[in-house]
C-alpha cells in the first residue's frame, strides 16, 4: 500500500511543479510618471497581482491578498472595481483620450461597480452583502450603496456587455489615508519596500488629483472554460505640483519653462530597491507624442549651435531636458493614432538599485516648451440651470476642445456621410424628479428631434424611495460636430424630514455622468524589445478600452425645512390642537338650555360676582360690615358701575406701581 | 344690559372683546397710530448687536496669508492697466484682454463672456416673472458688445460643487484708477487662491465690464451662467461681428496650451459673492472706509452673516472704518435730537430702576442709527439694487459690494501698496471664511434693517410698529360697517310705510355695502389701467419727464371719468338714496379694508415699502371724512380735522409725496416736476414691486380718500 502512496505524492508534486512553470502566483509594481502640460507631473502607481485558478493552483497563496480572494468566492464576481477619488481629472489640460486618463479619471468620492456571476434574482442580494465587507475592508462608508435608492443596473451605457452589472457612487465620500491603509495591505511588500515606498502620505495627499483603484477581473466562474484566475490590479493616480524652492510660480513672464521635478521633490523619499516577491519592478517615464515631436521641431531649428549631446555623471541627456538617470530602455509607440506623433518611454529597472544606492530620477527642463494633451473627441460639461426651489434642468454640453481643428476621426470611417456614437449614462436620485420626455437636444446651436440624433435609448424612471431615475443614452453625432447640447427638466421633491442628511442645507448632489465614445479605443502600443516579459501596465495600456469620461457631480439646493426651530413646530402643532380640541369639548359639553336656565337665573340672582366679592373684601379691609349694594343702583347702572370700579381699581394699581417704582428709584 | 334684553346669552369673551375694541375704535386707532409710529422711531433703541450665527465661518481664525510679493505683483498689474489706459488707442487687445492674460498667467482658466446689454424696458408682464425670460432682441450692433473676462480657480482637491465669486466692474474704456486699483485687488487675491491648499470651493473672478453698465453685465453674465440659450445665439455671434471676433481671437497660452475662449466656463452652485469697488474720491476720514452695499431688488437682502464677516474682517482684521448708507440730512434734525434726549434719560431712568435693563443709547448713536435706519428702509422700500450685487440675489445667490475708500490722493504710491494689501487681505479672509462653510447660508437672517454696520433690527422687531400701524385699519372697517348698518336698521324700523321691514332691510343692507364695494373695485380697475399707461407714454418719442408726467397724470383723470360714464353710474345714484349721509361710511370702510389688504399683501412681498406707505396711508384712510360736514360744522375741531385731512390728502398724492420728501431731504431748490416721472421709470425699469404698490395700492386709495373728502347730498 506504499506505492501507491508515493505513486500519488510524486504525482502530485509532478503536477505541482509542471504547473509552477507558467502558472505561478505573480505580482509586479510598475511606476508611470508623465509631466502635465500645465506644469504638473502624473504620477501613476500600478500593481498587478494574479493568481492561478483554484482548481489548478488550490486554495492556498503565498502573494495573493486572501481577502480579495474570498471575496471574489463569496460573492461570484466576474469583475468589480472599486476606487476612492478626491478631487477632478482636468480633462482639458491632462487629458482624456490616452489609457491613464480613460481608465484612471474617476469622478469624486468612491465609484463602485461589479459584474456577479450569479442567476439574476440573486445579483442585489450579492451587491448589498458585497458592499458591506467592501466597507469594512477598506474602512469607508460604502455600505451606504446597499441601499436601493442609491445604485443602478445599466444596461449598455456603462459598458459596453455589462450583464448583471451594478453601479454605484458616492460624490460626497472623503478619501483619506485610512483607506489608502488597507489598500496597501493587499500589497505583498505593503509600502515597506519597492515602489510603494514612495507613498508619502503628506506628499500625495497634497496632490491636485488623487485617484486609488482596485480593479478585479476574475474568471473563476467562467462557463466557457477558459479559467485565467483572478487578476487585482491595484493602481494609485496622483496629479502632484512639483515645488522647487528656485522656481516661483507666481506671475512672472518667463513662466512658460516646464517645471523640473525628481522623485525626492515630488514624493520627498527615494526607491531603495524592489519589493523582493515583485516579479519585475519598472519605472516608466511617459513623453507625450505633441510633447515628443514638438522638442524634435526644436531640435531641428537649433541643429547648428546644440550638438553637445554627452552624459555626464550617469545622467542621460536629451535636447530640451536632461534625465539624471540614463534609462535601461528607450521605447517607442507604434501605430499612433494621435496626431502629435509618437510618444516616448524611458524604462528604468528598479532591481538595478538598492539601499545602498538609492534610486532618485529626476529630470530638468532647459529649454521651454509648451505642448498639449490628446484630447478627447468631445469635452463634456454638466451644470444646472434655472434658479429657485421648485425646478431646473439638467444640461450636458459637449464640445470639441480645440474647435479650430476639430478632431481626429475615428477608427471607424465612414466616408461618404461621417458620423460617430457618444454613450451618456446618467443616475439621478429620486429627490430629483428628472422628466425624460422633455429631453431636448441641440447639435451646433439648432434643435434636432430626439429620434434623428438617438440611436438607442434606455430609461427606467426614478420610483420615490424606491430607486434612482436612469438614462442611458446612444447619440450619433456628425463628425465635424462644434457643439451639442443635451436638457432635460426637473421638479425638486420633498423629503420626509427623517431623510434629510445632517448637512441638508448643502444641497443635494448629482452623481456624476459618464459619457463614453465606443468609436474611439484609447490605447497606446509600445515597441517593447523583449515581448516575453511584457510590462503589465503596457499590456493595460494597449487594451482597446474605449474612451471615457466622466462630468462633474452636480450640488442641487432642496427646499430644507428649518431644523433650527422644532420648538416652533411644537408650539404651533400644540395651539393647533388646544383649538381643536377646546372647542370640540366646547361643543359637546354646551347644553343650550341649561344654559339659558342658568343665565335666568343669574339675572334673577344678583350677577356680577366678581365685583360682590371686590366689595366684601373692601369692606373686609376697612373693618366695616358689608352691605349688599342696592338694587336700585345696580339696576340702573350694572355696566357703568363695573367699568367705574374697574377703572378705580386700574388708578389704584398704577397708584401702587408708581410709589414702587418711586421707591425704587430714589432707595438707591 | 342683561335686564334690557333677558333672553339672549352673553356672547363669548372673544367676541365681547372685539366688541368693545370697535365701539372704542377711535380712541385705540388713536393710540396704536401713536404707538406705531413710536415703535418705528424706538428701532434704533432696540438694535441688537451683530454676532455671527454660523460658526463653521470661523471669520479671522486664520492668519491672512497675502504676502507683499502678491501686492507688489498686483500693483505691476495695476501700472500696466493704467499705462495701458493712456495709450488706449494702440493697444489691440484692449482692457479685458489684459486683465484675461493676467489670469491666465496666474495659472485659472480663463474665457471670454461676450454679451449684449439687455434694455430696460417697461414690461408690463414680466413683473414676478423671474429672471429666467429667454428673450432675444434683434437690434444688435457690434458696437453694442460688452466683454467680461472670467477667471476660475478649480480647488485643488474639491468637487467643484460649489463656487465664490468676486466681481470687479470696471470701464473698459476708460478706466478709473478706482477700478484699475479694485482690479489690483482682486488680481493679489487671485494669486494667492492659485497657491493655496485650503481651497475647497472653486474661485471664479469675473472682471465685469461696465461701458453698458455694471448691472447689466454682471446680469448677462448670471443669465448665461444659469440659463443659457442653445439655440440662436452662439450661431449669431460669431458671423455678425467679425472685427470683434478677429481683436479677441484665440490666444493660446504659453504656460498651459489651453485657450483664452469664448467658451462659457462654469464654476458649480454659487455660495456667496462679493462685489469688490474702489471709489475714486478719497474718504475724509483719518482711517480707511469700507462702505457695504446689500440691498438688492425689493427688499431682499443678503444673509446677515455675510456682512458680518465682512465687518468683523474689516474692523478686527484690517482696522477699516465699516459705514454702511445713512440719510445725511437727518444728522442735524432737531426734532432726531429731542427725541434721542427723551429716549437716553427715560434708559437712564430705567437703568436706576433695574440695572438690568439695557435701554437707551447715546443721543449720537441715536441719530446715527436712526439715520442709517431711515436709510436702510428707503433703499430697501425702493426696491431697486444698490448695485450689481442686486443682479446674484435673483439667484439666489448672497451677495454684496464693498466698496474700500482710501484715504490716500490716488498718485500716492507708498500708500497704495498698503491699501492694496489691506483690501486684498480682507477679502482673502472673507473667501476663507466662505469656503469654510459646508452649508448654504442659512444660519442667521434674511429679513433685517441695520441701524448701523454691526447693530441690526430683526424681522420680529420691526415687524411690530407696522403691525400696530395696520391694526386700527380692520377694527376702524369694522366699526364704521356695524354703524352705517345700524343706521340703516334703525331708520328702517321708524319707517311705517314698508311692509315687511326685516327681510327688506337685510336685504337693502347687503346691497348697499355692495354698492360701496362696487365704487372701490372701478377704482381699482382704474388703478390697473394707470399702471399700464406708461407702458404706452414710454413709446412717444422725445418726450421730457414733465411732459410724460403731464400726460400720465391727464390720462389717468380721463380714464378714471371714462370708467365713470361706463361702469360708476353708482356715484349719482347713491347721491339720489336717502340715506346718503351715512353712506360715505360705507364707502370708506370698504376702501380701509381694501388698503388693508393691500399693506398686509405687500408687507409680505416688500416689507419696507409696507412701512413707509403705512405711515403715510393709515392716517389718511382714518381721518377721511366729507369736507361738508365740517365746513358745516365750523367749530375748532371740526376744522383742524378738514385742514388735517386736506394736508394729509395733499401729502398722500404720490408725486407730491415724492416731491416733498426730496425737498425735505435735499432742499426745495433741486426738486423738479418731472423727477417723480425719471423715479417712476426706474422703479418699473427694475420691476420693483413698489411701483405695482404705488400705483396699486397707494393711489386707489387716495382717490378714494379723495372721494369722500369731497363727498356730498
Amino acid at each position: 500500500m506504499a506505492f501507491p502512496r508515493f505513486a500519488i505524492l510524486f504525482l502530485f508534486l509532478l503536477f505541482f511543479l509542471s504547473q509552477s512553470i507558467g502558472k505561478e502566483e505573480e505580482f509586479s509594481e510598475e511606476l508611470l510618471l508623465k509631466p502635465l502640460p500645465d506644469r504638473k507631473v502624473l504620477a501613476h502607481f500600478h500593481f498587478q497581482s494574479r493568481v492561478p485558478p483554484t482548481e489548478t493552483h488550490g486554495p492556498h497563496h503565498r502573494l495573493f491578498p486572501k481577502a480579495i480572494y474570498q471575496l471574489v468566492h463569496k460573492f461570484h464576481i466576474r469583475e468589480m472595481e472599486l476606487s476612492f477619488t478626491q478631487g477632478r481629472w482636468n480633462y482639458e489640460r491632462w487629458g482624456g483620450n490616452d489609457p491613464i486618463s480613460s481608465n484612471n479619471a474617476k469622478p469624486p468620492g468612491v465609484e463602485l461597480w461589479a459584474v456577479f456571476d450569479v442567476p439574476q434574482d440573486q445579483v442585489d442580494a450579492s451587491w448589498k452583502n458585497l458592499t458591506h465587507t467592501l466597507s469594512g475592508l477598506f474602512c469607508a462608508s460604502i455600505n451606504f450603496l446597499e441601499s436601493s435608492t442609491t445604485y443602478s443596473a445599466p444596461d449598455w451605457g456603462f459598458r459596453q456587455f455589462a450583464g448583471n452589472l451594478r453601479y454605484g457612487t458616492l460624490p460626497r465620500e472623503a478619501v483619506c489615508t485610512e483607506n489608502l491603509t488597507p489598500w496597501l495591505k493587499l500589497l505583498p511588500c505593503r509600502d515597506k519596500a519597492g515602489l510603494s515606498v514612495l507613498m508619502d502620505r503628506p506628499s500625495i495627499y497634497r496632490g491636485y488629483y488623487h485617484s486609488q483603484r482596485l480593479h478585479l477581473t476574475s474568471t473563476e466562474f467562467d462557463s466557457t472554460g477558459l479559467n485565467m484566475g483572478i487578476v487585482l490590479e491595484q493602481t494609485l493616480t496622483v496629479v502632484l505640483q512639483p515645488n522647487n524652492p528656485g522656481n516661483s510660480m507666481t506671475y512672472s513672464s518667463d513662466s512658460t519653462l516646464p517645471q523640473s521635478w525628481s522623485l525626492s521633490s515630488l514624493f520627498g523619499r527615494k526607491v531603495g530597491g524592489k519589493c523582493v516577491l515583485a516579479k519585475s519592478s519598472n519605472i516608466f517615464v511617459q513623453l507625450e507624442g505633441d510633447l515628443v515631436s514638438e522638442l524634435n521641431s526644436r531640435k531641428k531649428e537649433n541643429e547648428r549651435d546644440d550638438t553637445d549631446n554627452l552624459d555626464f555623471e550617469g545622467s542621460w541627456s536629451n535636447f530640451g531636458f536632461e534625465l539624471s538617470v540614463s534609462p535601461d530602455s528607450v521605447i517607442n509607440e507604434i501605430n499612433s493614432v494621435h496626431k502629435g506623433g509618437p510618444s516616448v518611454m524611458y524604462k528604468f529597472l528598479v532591481e538595478n538599485y538598492s539601499d545602498s544606492k538609492p534610486f532618485d530620477l529626476g529630470l530638468m527642463w532647459k529649454i521651454p516648451v509648451a505642448w498639449s494633451c490628446p484630447q478627447a473627441p468631445l469635452q463634456d460639461n454638466r451644470f444646472l440651470m434655472g434658479s429657485g426651489n421648485e425646478r431646473g434642468a439638467i444640461a450636458i454640453s459637449l464640445k470639441p476642445i480645440k474647435q479650430s481643428e476639430g478632431f481626429q476621426t475615428p477608427d471607424i470611417n465612414n466616408r461618404d456621410k461621417c458620423s460617430f456614437h457618444v454613450n451618456v449614462f446618467q443616475v439621478v436620485p429620486w429627490y430629483v424628479k428628472v422628466y425624460y420626455h422633455t429631453l431636448q437636444i441641440f447639435v451646433d446651436g439648432k434643435p434636432q428631434s430626439v429620434p434623428d440624433v438617438v440611436t438607442k435609448m434606455r430609461v427606467s424612471p426614478s420610483e420615490d424611495k424606491v430607486s434612482p431615475g436612469v438614462m442611458e443614452l446612444a447619440l450619433k453625432l456628425p463628425c465635424g460636430i462644434m457643439s451639442a447640447a443635451l436638457t432635460l427638466d426637473f421638479d425638486k421633491g420633498f423629503l420626509h424630514i427623517d431623510e434629510y442628511p445632517p448637512d441638508a442645507n448643502q444641497g443635494f448632489d448629482i452623481p456624476s455622468a459618464v459619457v463614453s465614445f465606443p468609436d474611439f479605443r484609447a490605447s497606446v502600443n509600445f515597441l517593447e524589445d523583449a515581448s516575453s516579459n511584457k510590462s503589465p501596465l503596457l499590456v493595460k495600456m494597449q487594451e482597446r478600452s474605449p474612451v471615457l469620461s466622466y462630468t462633474e457631480v452636480l450640488l442641487v439646493p432642496l427646499t430644507t425645512p428649518d431644523f433650527s426651530m422644532p420648538y416652533n413646530v411644537i408650539t404651533i402643532t400644540c395651539t393647533v390642537f388646544a383649538l381643536y380640541f377646546g372647542s370640540l369639548l366646547n361643543v359637546l359639553r354646551r347644553r343650550m338650555g341649561e344654559e339659558e336656565r342658568l343665565l335666568k337665573s343669574k339675572a334673577a340672582k344678583k350677577n356680577e360676582q366678581f365685583p360682590v366679592l371686590l366689595s366684601k373684601l373692601y369692606a373686609k379691609l376697612r373693618g366695616r360690615p358689608w352691605e349688599p349694594p342696592q338694587s336700585s343702583t345696580s339696576t340702573s347702572s350694572s355696566s357703568s358701575s363695573s367699568s367705574l370700579l374697574s377703572s378705580k381699581l386700574l388708578i389704584k394699581v398704577v397708584l401702587v406701581a408708581a410709589v414702587a417704582a418711586g421707591w425704587q428709584y430714589y432707595s438707591r | 344690559m342683561a335686564e334690557s334684553e333677558p333672553l339672549k346669552p352673553k356672547p363669548r369673551p372673544i367676541v365681547r372683546i372685539g366688541i368693545f375694541l370697535i365701539s372704542h375704535s377711535l380712541l385705540f386707532s388713536v393710540v396704536c397710530c401713536a404707538a406705531g409710529v413710536v415703535a418705528l422711531l424706538l428701532l434704533p433703541v432696540l438694535a441688537k448687536n451683530t454676532y455671527i450665527s454660523e460658526n463653521a465661518l470661523m471669520p479671522g481664525s486664520a492668519h491672512p496669508m497675502l504676502s507683499s510679493q502678491d501686492v507688489s505683483e498686483a500693483n505691476k498689474f495695476v501700472q500696466d492697466i493704467t499705462i495701458l489706459n493712456l495709450k488706449s488707442t494702440g493697444a489691440s487687445i484692449g482692457i479685458p484682454g489684459m486683465v484675461a492674460q493676467h489670469m491666465e498667467g496666474l495659472g485659472a482658466e480663463v474665457s471670454y463672456h461676450k454679451f449684449h446689454p439687455e434694455l430696460n424696458k417697461f414690461h408690463p408682464l414680466h413683473f414676478f416673472s423671474g429672471p429666467d425670460h429667454g428673450k432675444i432682441q434683434e437690434n444688435w450692433t457690434c458696437s453694442s458688445y460688452g466683454i467680461n473676462a472670467v477667471g476660475i480657480i478649480r480647488a485643488p482637491r474639491g468637487d467643484g460643487k460649489e463656487a465664490i465669486v468676486l466681481v470687479t466692474p470696471y470701464n473698459s474704456l476708460k478706466i478709473s484708477l478706482g477700478e484699475a486699483l479694485s482690479l489690483g485687488i482682486a488680481s493679489s487675491v487671485f494669486s494667492l487662491l492659485t497657491r493655496v491648499t485650503w481651497l475647497a470651493k472653486d474661485i471664479i473672478w469675473l472682471a465685469a465690464d461696465t461701458q453698458h453698465g455694471e448691472y447689466a453685465a454682471v446680469d448677462a453674465w448670471l443669465r448665461d451662467y444659469h440659463t443659457p440659450i442653445f439655440g440662436g445665439l452662439e450661431t449669431l455671434n460669431p458671423e455678425t461681428c467679425q472685427e470683434i471676433s478677429n481683436s479677441y481671437e484665440l490666444k493660446n497660452s504659453p504656460v498651459t496650451g489651453a485657450d483664452i475662449s469664448d467658451v462659457f466656463r462654469r464654476g458649480g452652485t454659487m455660495a456667496a459673492a462679493l462685489v469688490i469697488k474702489v471709489s475714486d474720491r478719497s474718504s475724509e476720514a483719518e482711517r480707511d472706509t469700507l462702505s457695504i452695499y446689500a440691498e438688492a431688488s425689493n427688499g431682499q437682502m443678503p444673509n446677515l452673516d455675510l456682512i458680518n464677516v465682512v465687518n468683523y474682517l474689516a474692523v478686527h482684521g484690517q482696522g477699516l472704518r465699516v459705514k454702511v448708507e445713512k440719510l445725511w440730512s437727518l444728522h442735524d434734525s432737531m426734532l432726531l435730537k429731542v427725541l434721542g434726549q427723551i429716549f437716553e434719560s427715560i434708559g437712564k431712568v430705567a437703568r436706576k430702576l433695574n440695572p438690568e435693563w439695557k435701554f437707551g443709547v447715546p443721543v449720537a448713536d441715536y441719530i446715527e442709527g436712526t439715520a442709517t435706519l431711515a436709510s436702510s428702509l428707503y433703499r430697501q422700500a425702493l426696491g431697486v439694487p444698490t448695485g450689481s450685487h442686486g443682479a446674484f440675489r435673483d439667484y439666489q445667490v448672497d451677495a454684496i459690494t464693498l466698496e474700500i475708500s482710501p484715504t490716500f490722493s490716488p498718485y500716492n504710491k507708498g500708500r497704495k501698496t498698503e491699501f492694496l494689501l489691506r483690501g486684498g487681505r480682507l477679502v482673502e479672509g472673507v473667501v476663507r471664511s466662505v469656503n469654510n462653510l459646508l452649508e448654504k447660508f442659512h444660519q442667521s437672517f434674511f429679513l433685517y434693517l441695520l441701524t448701523s454696520a454691526n447693530k441690526f433690527v430683526s424681522v420680529g422687531v420691526y415687524m411690530i410698529a407696522f403691525a400696530l400701524l395696520v391694526a386700527p385699519l380692520p377694527l376702524v372697517a369694522a366699526s364704521l360697517y356695524s354703524d352705517g348698518t345700524k343706521q340703516d336698521f334703525s331708520s328702517e324700523k321708524d319707517k311705517p310705510t314698508s311692509s315687511s321691514a326685516p327681510v327688506d332691510a337685510v336685504s337693502f343692507k347687503s346691497w348697499k355695502w355692495l354698492h360701496a364695494a362696487k365704487t372701490v373695485f372701478v377704482v381699482y380697475i382704474w388703478s390697473a389701467i394707470v399702471t399700464l399707461l406708461p407702458y404706452i407714454i414710454s413709446q412717444v418719442p422725445d418726450c421730457t419727464p414733465t411732459h410724460s408726467l403731464i400726460i400720465w397724470i391727464l390720462l389717468s383723470v380721463f380714464s378714471l371719468l371714462f370708467l365713470r360714464s361706463i361702469l360708476g353710474f353708482s356715484f349719482s345714484f347713491i347721491s339720489v338714496s336717502q340715506l346718503q349721509d351715512k353712506e360715505w361710511a360705507l364707502l370708506k370702510s370698504v376702501t380701509i379694508s381694501g388698503a388693508f389688504v393691500g399693506l398686509c399683501l405687500m408687507s409680505i412681498i416688500n416689507f419696507a415699502t409696507a412701512e413707509i406707505g403705512a405711515l403715510l396711508i393709515v392716517p389718511m384712510c382714518l381721518m377721511a371724512t366729507p369736507l361738508i360736514f365740517d365746513v358745516k360744522d365750523w367749530s375748532l375741531r371740526s376744522l383742524t380735522r378738514a385742514a388735517c385731512n386736506l394736508l394729509l390728502t395733499f401729502v398722500g398724492f404720490p408725486p407730491t409725496a415724492y416731491i416733498v420728501t426730496k425737498g425735505l431731504f435735499e432742499g426745495f431748490g433741486s426738486v423738479n416736476v418731472g423727477d417723480f416721472w425719471n423715479w417712476a421709470e426706474s422703479l418699473w425699469m427694475w420691476t420693483s414691486a413698489t411701483y405695482l404698490y404705488v400705483c396699486m395700492v397707494h393711489l386707489p386709495c387716495w382717490a378714494l380718500c379723495v372721494y369722500i373728502l369731497l363727498h356730498h347730498h
